[in-house]
């Protein structure tokens, strides 16, 4: 029997409901599984403790961009207006800061929204053509009807007959070994 | 209680209540989402309405053509009237423009279920609504190819940007506004790309649908990331799509012409573009779930609240006209009550009737529950109040710069051939592109469906 092969990247569970995935999700956390990721058509909720998975860095991401779309926004708009390119108009202020508010708030929303959109991509590695679950035929119904569960080959307890024992226990309807390639 | 209400408990009622009538499965709302794009064969309606849109738009590349030659003079614009068709229409389109991100971000962020299967193609509407917006104050600039004057970059005459006016404020803020709803909406399609690249059956589909899908394969920590990005931008979103028709209207509040300068314009301008954006939605909305069979996902439900928005911002609108009276007569400022005065009596007044008609009195129908329930008054109403809403940009725009302070600087305004054309061929472009969204791209989002189908089916246990 071979425990470790290098060419397997795990074993993937099918579930019919997205109660069957959380329930099995929960138990092999219990059994000690934390190289464990859940493939579902639509974000299900209650998912993400189950697998016991960390708060995310896309709000962080998103603060930062608005923090440096609003100062660079306003500090740009100080320097063109009042430093690089003063116009002297009837002896107002050059730094007129209430006239520099709606762009500085647009620019505030602009780079945050960048931020948070290209940060959500990068922290998720998209574009990402290709990936080894890919390679199991049923998983096309991952974006429509059924809900998946991989217990990944990298993780220390893996053992491909025995995970794939516990999935069954589960109640996965199928139970396929991903090849890594 | 309205007249027309029947009881709580009758069959019209429960007919009414769902946003997804029973019996779906997650397969089920895939399928008959995807099909549309995937499957189904292209009606010859479709080509024919494609064939007319196109032309149209092929009328406004001719009249922007024409214009880029001849230059503004081609337009009925003169001095003093200086803004005319392209300030009415980019105001008119970017208003349009407001209701898809405030679907996908307020009502989202309020928890609105019934958001879910309009908030796709109203977001599509938002885009096109603003990329027809965007061609009126480029080409009405004159010299469109010298636009990239308006955006800051270090030239080598060492000038910047006036960002004191409004008209860069403009800038920005539609600019944003296109960018971010962009955003929003491809954010929103990612996990829908990825159905349609599993489920296409022709290889040049599966390559393209795969492309742009990017990989995603829903996996729990993606999905993680993925909510965090989609509610922050929807809280980032909802004061943009506030801001954006108050930068405009300060277009006209910060000059000091009569009936511009006034304080009640921003929320006017805002809730003036929510129920035209509303109404623009009803317009596609009806004929798109007929064509295409859509009544169990956008129910009456959904038609009856959209009405109710529209009669809420409606009479928003109404108070709006009746403040720019008050203030002009309260005040006792000549030249604000004198406008008043070219508004009811003056050589424009017929049009100045036609918008109250439009948008305060035809409007008042949707208290009638019978009528928010009749699928032929709401499309009529719908594109009454969009005409409505024209009506008052032109009001706005024209009636004011007709009647300035002095009467040396009066004058009269009528559109030539070239305005009706390029408006007209605008509405085409904005049409065509509905059309070609609806064949490619699937119109309700199919990850937030299925989403609504778990929480009905938890519901109903």
């Amino acid at each position: 029997m071979i425990l470790h092969r290098s060419n397997v990247y795990g074993v993937l569970g099918e579930f019919e409901t997205p109660e069957e995935l959380i329930h099995a999700a929960k138990a092999v956390h219990a059994a000690g599984y934390r190289r464990v990721d859940a493939y579902t058509p639509f974000p299900v909720e209650g998912l993400s403790e189950a697998l016991g998975l960390r708060h995310t860095f896309v709000p962080a991401l998103t603060l930062l961009g608005g923090l440096l779309g609003g100062l660079g926004g306003f500090f740009f708009q100080y320097w063109a207006s009042a430093v690089a390119y003063p116009i002297n108009v009837g002896g107002r202020p050059l730094n007129s800061w209430p006239a520099f508010i709606p762009v500085t708030f647009e620019l505030t929303v602009l780079a945050a929204s960048l931020f948070s959109v290209f940060g959500m991509l990068a922290l998720n590695k998209l574009p990402q053509p290709h990936h080894p679950v890919f390679n199991v035929d049923r998983f096309l119904h991952a974006s429509s009807d059924r809900f998946f569960l991989c217990i990944e080959a990298r993780d220390p307890k893996f053992h491909l007959q025995e995970t794939a024992r516990l999935l069954h226990s589960l109640h996965a309807h199928y139970v396929n070994e991903v090849a890594d390639d | 209680m309205s007249s027309g209400q029947p009881p709580l408990d009758s069959p019209e009622i429960q007919r009414l209540t769902p946003v997804l009538e029973a019996g779906h499965t997650y397969g089920s709302v895939t399928d008959k989402i995807s099909a549309i794009v995937l499957t189904r064969p292209t009606s010859l309606g479709w080509f024919i309405g494609f064939g007319i849109a196109f032309s149209l738009t092929g009328l406004m590349t001719i009249a922007i053509g024409w214009l880029i030659i001849r230059g503004v003079g081609i337009w009925g614009i003169n001095i003093p009237i200086g803004w005319g068709f392209a300030i009415v229409n980019f105001v008119w389109w970017i208003g349009i423009g407001h209701a898809g991100t405030l679907i996908s971000a307020i009502l989202f962020l309020l928890n609105q279920k019934w958001r879910t299967s309009i908030n796709r193609f109203a977001e599509a509407m938002t885009l096109f609504a603003v990329a027809c917006a965007g061609i009126f104050p480029l080409i009405h600039t004159g010299r469109p190819w010298m636009a990239y004057y308006m955006i800051p970059y270090p030239s080598t005459m060492g000038i910047w940007p006036q960002f004191r006016s409004p008209l860069i404020w403009d800038v920005f803020a539609v600019s944003t506004y296109g960018t971010v709803s962009l955003l929003f909406w491809f954010v929103g399609l990612i996990p829908d790309l990825a159905t349609l690249r599993d489920r296409a059956v022709k290889r040049p589909a599966k390559i393209i649908y795969g492309i742009i899908a990017m990989g995603w394969r829903g996996s729990a920590r993606h999905w993680d990331r993925y909510q965090s990005a989609y509610l922050l931008l929807a809280g980032l979103a909802t004061p943009l799509v506030l801001s954006v028709h108050t930068v405009v209207s300060f277009d006209f509040a910060i000059a000091i012409v009569p009936g511009w300068h006034t304080t009640i314009f921003p929320p006017y301008f805002v809730a003036g573009a929510i129920y035209s954006g509303f109404a623009m939605v009803l317009t596609i909305a009806i004929p798109l779930r007929k064509v295409y069979g859509l009544e169990d996902f956008i129910t009456m439900r959904h038609l009856d609240n959209m009405a109710k928005v529209m009669l809420a911002t409606g009479l928003i609108v109404a108070y709006g006209y009746f403040i720019e009276f008050f203030m002009a007569l309260y005040s006792g400022n000549k030249f604000d009550v004198f406008l008043v005065n070219q508004r009811l009596h003056g050589p424009y007044a017929p049009f100045y009737y036609a918008l109250i008609v439009c948008n305060i009195l035809t409007p008042q129908l949707l208290w009638s529950f019978k009528m928010r329930q009749n699928v032929v008054v709401l499309f009529i109403m719908s594109i009454v109040v969009n005409m409505g809403m024209w009506l008052e940009r032109f009001v706005i725009v024209v009636i004011s710069l007709t009647r300035d302070f002095v009467p040396s600087a009066w004058g009269r305004y009528s559109p030539t051939f070239w305005d009706w054309a390029t408006f007209i061929g605008t509405i085409g472009m904005f049409i065509m592109l509905i059309f070609l969204f609806v064949r490619v791209l699937p119109a309700i989002s199919i990850a937030e469906m299925r989403e609504l189908v778990s929480e009905t089916s938890e519901a109903n246990k």
